[in-house]
């Protein structure tokens, strides 16, 4: 399974000088596996990723964690839903009320964006998810709902022996009981535990998350605790906040693993970053 | 053992920043959690007794009618809305562990998650009474 990032900045994308390292575009992530393409979130890193997509690819699954704009925005412009000859699947959470299809269709719509879903040359296929499990080629997917504002899922791809677990956008805290030290009250542990890789919400610094508390996202400190409590075997920390630049996030991440032993690799996920797991 | 949907967490959390006593229990009725006022009237601990099975609960604190009827479990609120997946409401009395007759007020409603999926169930009670 290969894992290429195109994007890992949360809420909003800040491209500039400052931010040449982790990138400015927000989340998207590529996961191929044979001939399997899967796109995680459509922020705006899936602009390039279309631009750069193996000609040959004839099918994508796009699994969206939620639909925030963050997660959407680069959609209109992801070049196969232009191209008939490509066939795209969207899955996402499924609510009580309102059929994804239609929540989607906010996107693709004036004032947002010109062009509407029904005009696309191929209409994506719609899959609604809960916490399920599913597979997508070789792929295996389970889905999970997460603690964020409004319906959002957390993925678990199992390829062969390999696992990549990708929590977006992730309140620990909130969603928890007697957080890190009970698994089976910890939301997102199914989607993490033992993963060769995990991609977790680390938007804030513990000093800042507690003037956050509600907001849907997560401290560095509790996404270290959360991936020493799954016993993942490496952990990039995800969803940048779109104020903070390279030098800032490498501070941070030095402040928050200082006096800390840890047993698995911790790192800052960066926009143009490729993981093999065999 | 696998760990709890998100809305049983949360309804735990809710539950548990709560000073007016509350149960909660998975869709089989199993107690998966009271609180801390809870355990004022029961005189348990849930950090000591953990979850406990349907049977169980159900009948540890021997509930009965204001005639002192014993009450089967089935005529239990909580246990109305698990079989029913609808709320339910009554009024009845218990032996606390530490050996007070107690009349409780119990409202129970299901807890129906995204996709319409029934996790479980969540009681509050009122201490009405005591004799």
């Amino acid at each position: 399974m290969k894992i290429k990032v195109w994007g890992c900045r949360g809420s909003l994308p800040t491209p500039g000088p400052e931010n040449t390292i982790y990138g400015g575009n927000t989340s998207c992530i590529q996961v191929t596996h044979g001939e399997t393409c899967i796109i995680l979130d459509g922020g705006s890193g899936i602009l390039r990723l279309g631009k750069y997509l193996n000609p040959n690819v004839k099918e994508i699954h796009v699994l969206f964690s939620h639909l925030h704009l963050d997660h959407t925005m680069g959609l209109g412009f992801f070049t196969p839903l232009y191209n008939p000859s490509i066939k795209v699947h969207f899955y996402g959470p499924s609510t009580s009320n309102e059929p994804l299809v239609n929540r989607l269709r906010r996107y693709f719509s004036p004032p947002l964006f010109p062009v509407r879903l029904s005009e696309l040359p191929r209409h994506p296929i719609i899959h609604e998810l809960n916490n399920c499990q599913f597979s997508i080629g070789e792929v295996q997917v389970n889905s999970e709902y997460v603690c964020h504002p409004g319906a959002t899922l957390g993925y678990r791809l199992t390829a062969g022996n390999s696992v990549f677990a990708y929590i977006s956008d992730h309140e620990l805290q909130m969603g928890s009981s007697n957080f890190p030290n009970e698994p089976e009250w910890t939301n997102g542990y199914e989607i993490a535990k033992s993963a060769d890789l995990l991609f977790h919400d680390a938007a804030y610094t513990s000093k800042e998350y507690m003037t956050k508390i509600g907001w849907g996202h997560s401290s560095v400190r509790d996404a270290i605790a959360f991936g020493k409590m799954c016993k993942v075997k490496r952990l990039a920390l995800f969803h940048h906040e779109p104020t903070r630049s390279d030098e800032q996030l490498e501070q941070m991440l030095k402040k928050s693993t200082q006096n800390l032993k840890l047993d698995f690799e911790v790192e800052l996920c960066a926009e143009g970053m490729v993981y093999e797991l065999e | 053992m696998p760990s709890q949907p998100l809305e049983l967490i949360l309804a735990r959390q809710f539950g548990d920043s709560l000073s007016m006593p509350c149960f909660l229990v998975d869709p089989d009725g199993n107690l998966l959690f009271y609180n801390e006022a809870a355990e004022s009237i029961f005189g348990l601990r849930f950090g000591e007794t953990g979850g406990m099975r349907v049977e169980e609960w159900a009948t540890v604190f021997t509930p009965s009618d204001a005639n002192g009827n014993a009450l089967v479990p089935e005529d239990l609120p909580l246990v109305k809305t698990i079989s029913t997946g609808n709320p339910a409401f009554g009024t009845f009395f218990i032996n606390s562990l530490t050996g007070e007759r107690i009349q409780i007020t119990v409202s129970s409603f299901p807890i129906m998650g995204r996709s319409n999926r029934l996790l479980g169930s969540m009681a509050m009670f009122w201490k009405t009474k005591e004799i």
